[in-house]
C-alpha cells in the first residue's frame, strides 16, 4: 500500500551514506501501511524546506489513574495531516540493563503494531521505551495489552523520572554494586512516585557501577550513585609485566595520567598509594588484566544535577562520600526520602533539587537532610567572607547555657 | 476478554532477559578484552566467555527494524540482546565463531558495527522536528548527516587518541543532555518570543509567565485591550523557559534558529574530573538535509584533536594542555564576544593570572 503520492526529495537524501538511516524506518513503516508514518514524512519534508517544527505544545492525556508516561503531541497542521493530528508519547519503563529477550522485544513490536505508528526510540535518553506516536482513543488498549504482558510506564512531569543504570555486574568486572538490582528496587519501590507527579519538578535517578559513569548520572541525574571502593586496587604484578613486555609506557600513560600521581613504577613492580588514590579508574581502565578495583566497595551519592533549564546546568555535587550499597537499601531509601520531604516542603514550582540547594547553600540544605557537613563535599572551602552565621551571643547568654 | 486491570507493576524482572552465561557469572566478571573495532570479550572467573558485537542503529525504529534486530538475536545468540546507554544495539555471544556471520549480515541491513574503547560512539540525541515543539533545528537529520561523514571513527577504519561522545539537543532544555560532551551540537533560538496577545488569557496563567523568566524579562501588561505580557527584549537570552509553561509565546523562527557547537566536556571521572561543554561556535544556519557547515566544524574539530591529542586524552583534556587560544588557532574558529560568558558567575571564567602561552 506504498502511497505513491508522497514526494520526500530532502528526506530521500538522508537514505543514503552508511549510518542507518531514520528515513528508512520511517518510510518502511509506511510502507507497511501506516498511514502515520507516510504523513510524518510529508511533514517532516515540510519542516526541512521551511527550517521549522510543527508540532504544538502536549495536552494533558494520560491512562486512567495515572499522571505521568503519556506526552500530549499534536501538529499545528491538523486539516493537512490527519492521520498525525494527535500523536502522542508513551513512556515504557525499560528492562534494567535494556537485556531483552527476542520475544519480548516482538511482544512490544506486536503492541505497538496494533495500537500506534510503530515508530520507536529504543531509547529514550531518560532510558525508557519511547513509542512515538499514536492517537487519544489508543492510549488504553495499549496500556492493557502492555500491563498484561508485564511491562508498565515510565515516568513524566513532576515526578520520579523512570530510574536506569549502567549494564554493571552482568557484563562489566568493575561494578561496584549491583547496579541492576538497586534500580530494580528503587523502581518497584516508588511506583506511586514514579506514575503519579507531586514533587516541585521531576527527578532523575542514575545509577553508574563506577566512576567511569557510563549512564553520565553526574551530569544527567538529580540523584547521581556512583560506584566506588575504599580498600585496596587489586593488582597483578605478572600481568603488569606482561603489559610492559607488550610495549605500554606505563611511566608516562598509566602513572603520568594518574591525577593524584600514586602510581610508582620500577620497571618490575608497580605499587600504588591507595590512600591517595581517587579511584578515577583510569589506570584500572588502561590496564584491564592487571589491575581490578578492591572489594570493600559501595558507592559515592551525589545530588543536583540538571540540563540548564531554568536557572543554569548543574552537575552533581557530593553528600555521601562513602555509602555501602546493600539489600533492603535502608539507608539509601531513608536519605531520598529525607530530600524528598525537605524538597517538597520547601522547593518553588519547577524548582530542580540542585536548584534548591542553590538557593538555600549547600550548609543549610544539608542541615534540613540531616547530613553531616564533611570536606569530601567540596572542592575547597570557602573564600568569600561573607558567612551567614545564625545566632549571635548577647551579655546575659552564658547564665542561660547553665540551666 | 474482561481482563483485570493491572497498574503499578514496574518493569518485568531483567533477570528473565539475562543470558544463562550471564546469569552464571553475574558479578564475577575478571576482565575483557577489545578484540577488533565493535567486538570485545568479557572472561569470567570461570573461565567462561562472552563476546559483544556492538551495531550503530538510528535510534529512532520502527518495529520492523527492531523485528531485525529481534530475528538476528535468535539466529546468532540464543536470542539475547540489549542496548546501550547510546542507543547503541549490543549482541551478546557465546560462539566465537558466530561473529563474522553476525556482522556480515547487521551489514546486509545497514548496520555498522563499532564505538568500543577509543572510538567515537554514537549520539546520543534528541526529537527534533519530528516531534516536538520547542525545537530550533532537527535531532535525527543532524545526526545522520554528521554520523555518515565521521563513519570511519567509528569504525576503527582510523584510529584515535581516546573516547570522544557526542551528543545533540535541538533546544536548550537539552533532552540529551549534551552539556557534558567532547562535542555537543545545540540548537538555539536567536529570537525573542513572539507574544500572541489575543492568546494568552485564554492559554497561559500571566502570574506564572512572569516568574518563569530567569532574567525578569517579563512583565504583566494590556495590549490592545487584551491582558497579557510585554518582553524587553534587550533581557531575553532565548532559553525558551517561558514558551515551556506557555504556548502563546513561540519561540520558533526559520531565520534565527539554527545550531551552536561546544566543546571538551566530559562525565567520566577517569583522569580529570567531570566538566561541561565550552562554547566553540556561537551560530550555524540550519542547512537541511545534510547540514553541511555542521559536519564541517565537526569534523574539523575532530581532526584536530586526532591530530594532536596525546593517548587517552579527551577533547577537554587535550585543549587544557594546549590552551584555548591554540584551540582557536588550529580549527580556524574565530573568538567572538558570544565565547565570553555574562550569565551569572560569569567572572569564574575570565583568565585571572597572567601565564600565557604568547
Ligand atoms: C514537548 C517537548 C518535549 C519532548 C518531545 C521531550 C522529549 C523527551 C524524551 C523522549 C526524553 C527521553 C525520555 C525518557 O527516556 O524517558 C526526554 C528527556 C529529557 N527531557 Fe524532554 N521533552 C520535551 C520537553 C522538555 C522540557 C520542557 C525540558 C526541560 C525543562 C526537557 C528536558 C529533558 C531532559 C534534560 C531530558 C534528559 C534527561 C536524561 O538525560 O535522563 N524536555 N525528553
Ligand atoms: C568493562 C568496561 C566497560 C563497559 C562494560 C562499559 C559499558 C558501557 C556501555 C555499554 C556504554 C554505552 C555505550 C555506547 O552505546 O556506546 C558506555 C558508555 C560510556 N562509557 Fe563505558 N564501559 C566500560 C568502560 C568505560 C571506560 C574505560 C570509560 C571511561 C574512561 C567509560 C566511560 C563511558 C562513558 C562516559 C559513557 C557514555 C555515557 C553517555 O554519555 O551516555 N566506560 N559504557
Ligand atoms: S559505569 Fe563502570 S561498572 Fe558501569 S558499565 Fe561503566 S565501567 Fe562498568
Ligand atoms: S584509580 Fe585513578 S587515582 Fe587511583 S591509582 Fe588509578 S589512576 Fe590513580
Ligand atoms: S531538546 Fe528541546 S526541542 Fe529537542 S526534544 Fe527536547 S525539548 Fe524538544
Ligand atoms: S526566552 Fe527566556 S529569557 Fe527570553 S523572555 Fe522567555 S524566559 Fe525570558
Amino acid at each position: 500500500m506504498a502511497d505513491s503520492q508522497r514526494s520526500t526529495p530532502l528526506l530521500d537524501e538522508l537514505k543514503e551514506g552508511p549510518w542507518p538511516s531514520f528515513v528508512t524506518q520511517i518510510e518502511e513503516m509506511a510502507d507497511e501501511g501506516k498511514e502515520s508514518c507516510g504523513q510524518l514524512l510529508e511533514l517532516l519534508e515540510r519542516s526541512y524546506n521551511e527550517k521549522i517544527g510543527h508540532w504544538k505544545h502536549g495536552g494533558i492525556v494520560g491512562v486512567m489513574g495515572y499522571g505521568g508516561g503519556v506526552i500530549g503531541r499534536y501538529s499545528d497542521v491538523q486539516d493537512e495531516y490527519p492521520a498525525i493530528a494527535h500523536f502522542h508519547t508513551i513512556r515504557v519503563n525499560q528492562p534494567q540493563g535494556w537485556f531483552y529477550t527476542s520475544d519480548s522485544l516482538r511482544t512490544i513490536c506486536d503492541i505497538w503494531d496494533r495500537h500506534g505508528s510503530g515508530l520507536t526510540n529504543m531509547h529514550g535518553s531518560t532510558g525508557d521505551i519511547i513509542l512515538l506516536g499514536t492517537t487519544t482513543d489508543e492510549l488504553e488498549p495499549t496500556f492493557a495489552e502492555l500491563t498484561q504482558n508485564d511491562f508498565d510506564l515510565g515516568g513524566s512531569g513532576s515526578d520520579m523520572r523512570t530510574p536506569s543504570c549502567c549494564v554493571g555486574p552482568a557484563r562489566c568486572e568493575w561494578a561496584c554494586y549491583d547496579t541492576l538490582a538497586l534500580t530494580q528496587e528503587l523502581t518497584m519501590h516508588w511506583q506511586d512516585e514514579l506514575h503519579r507527579p507531586a514533587f516541585p519538578y521531576k527527578f532523575k535517578i542514575k545509577n553508574s557501577g563506577c566512576a567511569n559513569d557510563c549512564v553520565a548520572s553526574i551530569a544527567r541525574a538529580d540523584l547521581s550513585i556512583i560506584g566506588t571502593w575504599r580498600d585496596q586496587i587489586r593488582i597483578d604484578q605478572d600481568e603488569v609485566r606482561a603489559c610492559a613486555e607488550n610495549g605500554m609506557n606505563i611511566e608516562r600513560d598509566i602513572c603520568g595520567n594518574c591525577p593524584t600521581k600514586c602510581i610508582e613504577w620500577d620497571g618490575n613492580e608497580m605499587t600504588i598509594d591507595d590512600s591517595n588514590c581517587v579511584k578515577c579508574m583510569h589506570c584500572i581502565n588502561a590496564m584491564p588484566k592487571a589491575l581490578r578495583p578492591g572489594t570493600d566497595t559501595g558507592a559515592c551519592i551525589l545530588l543536583g544535577a540538571k540540563a540548564p533549564i531554568v536557572e543554569g546546568a548543574q552537575l552533581s555535587s557530593v553528600i555521601v562520600p562513602f555509602m555501602k550499597i546493600e539489600e533492603p537499601y535502608d539507608e539509601l531509601k531513608d536519605l531520598i526520602e529525607r530530600i524528598w520531604d525537605f524538597w517538597g516542603e520547601h522547593g518553588k514550582n519547577r524548582e530542580r533539587v540542585g536548584e534548591l540547594m542553590q538557593r538555600v547553600g549547600l550548609g543549610n540544605f544539608l542541615e534540613e537532610i540531616e547530613v553531616e557537613p564533611v570536606p569530601q563535599m567540596v572542592a575547597y572551602p570557602r573564600d568569600n567572607p561573607y558567612v551567614f552565621y545564625e545566632e549571635y551571643y548577647e551579655e546575659d547568654d552564658e547564665e542561660d547555657d547553665e540551666e | 476478554m474482561a481482563l483485570e486491570r493491572r497498574t503499578d507493576i514496574g518493569p518485568p524482572d531483567y533477570k528473565q532477559f539475562l543470558p544463562p552465561i550471564i546469569k552464571e557469572n553475574y558479578g564475577k566478571w575478571k576482565y575483557h578484552e577489545e578484540l577488533r573495532p565493535g567486538v570485545m570479550v568479557h572472561v569470567g572467573e570461570s573461565g567462561d566467555k562472552l563476546f559483544t558485537v556492538r551495531a550503530g542503529s538510528p535510534r529512532l525504529m520502527g518495529t520492523k527494524g527492531i523485528r531485525r534486530f529481534a530475528d538476528l538475536a535468535e539466529k546468532y545468540c540464543g536470542g539475547y540482546m540489549r542496548f546501550t546507554s547510546r542507543h547503541n544495539a549490543e549482541f551478546l555471544l557465546t560462539e566465537e565463531a558466530n561473529i563474522d556471520p553476525l556482522i556480515a549480515d547487521l551489514a546486509e541491513v545497514g548496520h555498522p558495527v563499532g564505538g568500543i574503547g577509543n572510538a567515537i560512539s554514537s549520539i546520543v540525541h534528541t526529537q527534533g522536528w519530528v516531534h516536538c515543539h520547542s525545537a530550533a533545528t532537527d535531532a535525527s537529520g543532524v545526526v545522520k548527516a554528521v554520523m555518515d561523514d565521521l563513519h570511519e571513527y567509528f569504525d576503527g577504519t582510523t584510529e584515535v587518541p581516546g573516547k570522544l561522545r557526542i551528543a545533540l539537543a535541538c533546544c536548550l532544555n537539552m533532552c540529551g543532555a549534551v552539556h557534558c560532551s567532547d562535542i555537543a551540537i545545540l540548537g538555539v533560538h536567536r529570537r525573542p518570543p513572539k507574544i500572541q496577545h489575543e492568546n494568552m488569557k485564554k492559554m497561559c496563567e500571566i502570574p506564572n509567565v512572569v516568574a518563569s523568566c530567569p532574567t525578569a524579562a517579563i512583565r504583566p501588561a494590556e495590549v490592545d485591550g487584551h491582558p497579557s505580557v510585554e518582553i524587553d527584549e534587550d533581557l531575553c537570552m532565548f532559553c525558551a523557559n517561558c514558551f515551556s509553561v506557555c504556548p502563546a509565546l513561540p519561540m520558533a523562527d526559520a531565520l534565527n534558529d539554527g545550531i551552536s557547537i561546544w566543546v571538551g566536556g566530559k562525565v567520566s571521572n577517569a583522569r580529570s574530573e567531570p566538566t561541561f561543554s565550552k562554547l566553540a561556535i556561537p551560530f550555524i544556519e540550519n542547512n537541511p538535509p545534510r547540514w553541511p557547515e555542521v559536519t564541517e566544524a565537526v569534523r574539523k574539530i575532530v581532526e584536530v584533536w586526532v591530530d594532536g591529542a596525546r593517548k587517552y586524552e579527551r577533547m577537554g583534556e587535550f585543549i587544557e594542555r594546549i590552551g584555548w587560544p591554540r584551540f582557536f588557532e588550529l580549527t580556524g574558529i574565530e573568538f567572538e564576544k558570544e565565547h565570553i560568558d555574562d550569565y551569572k558567575y560569569a567572572g569564574l571564567s575570565f583568565k585571572r593570572s597572567a601565564q600565557i602561552r604568547q
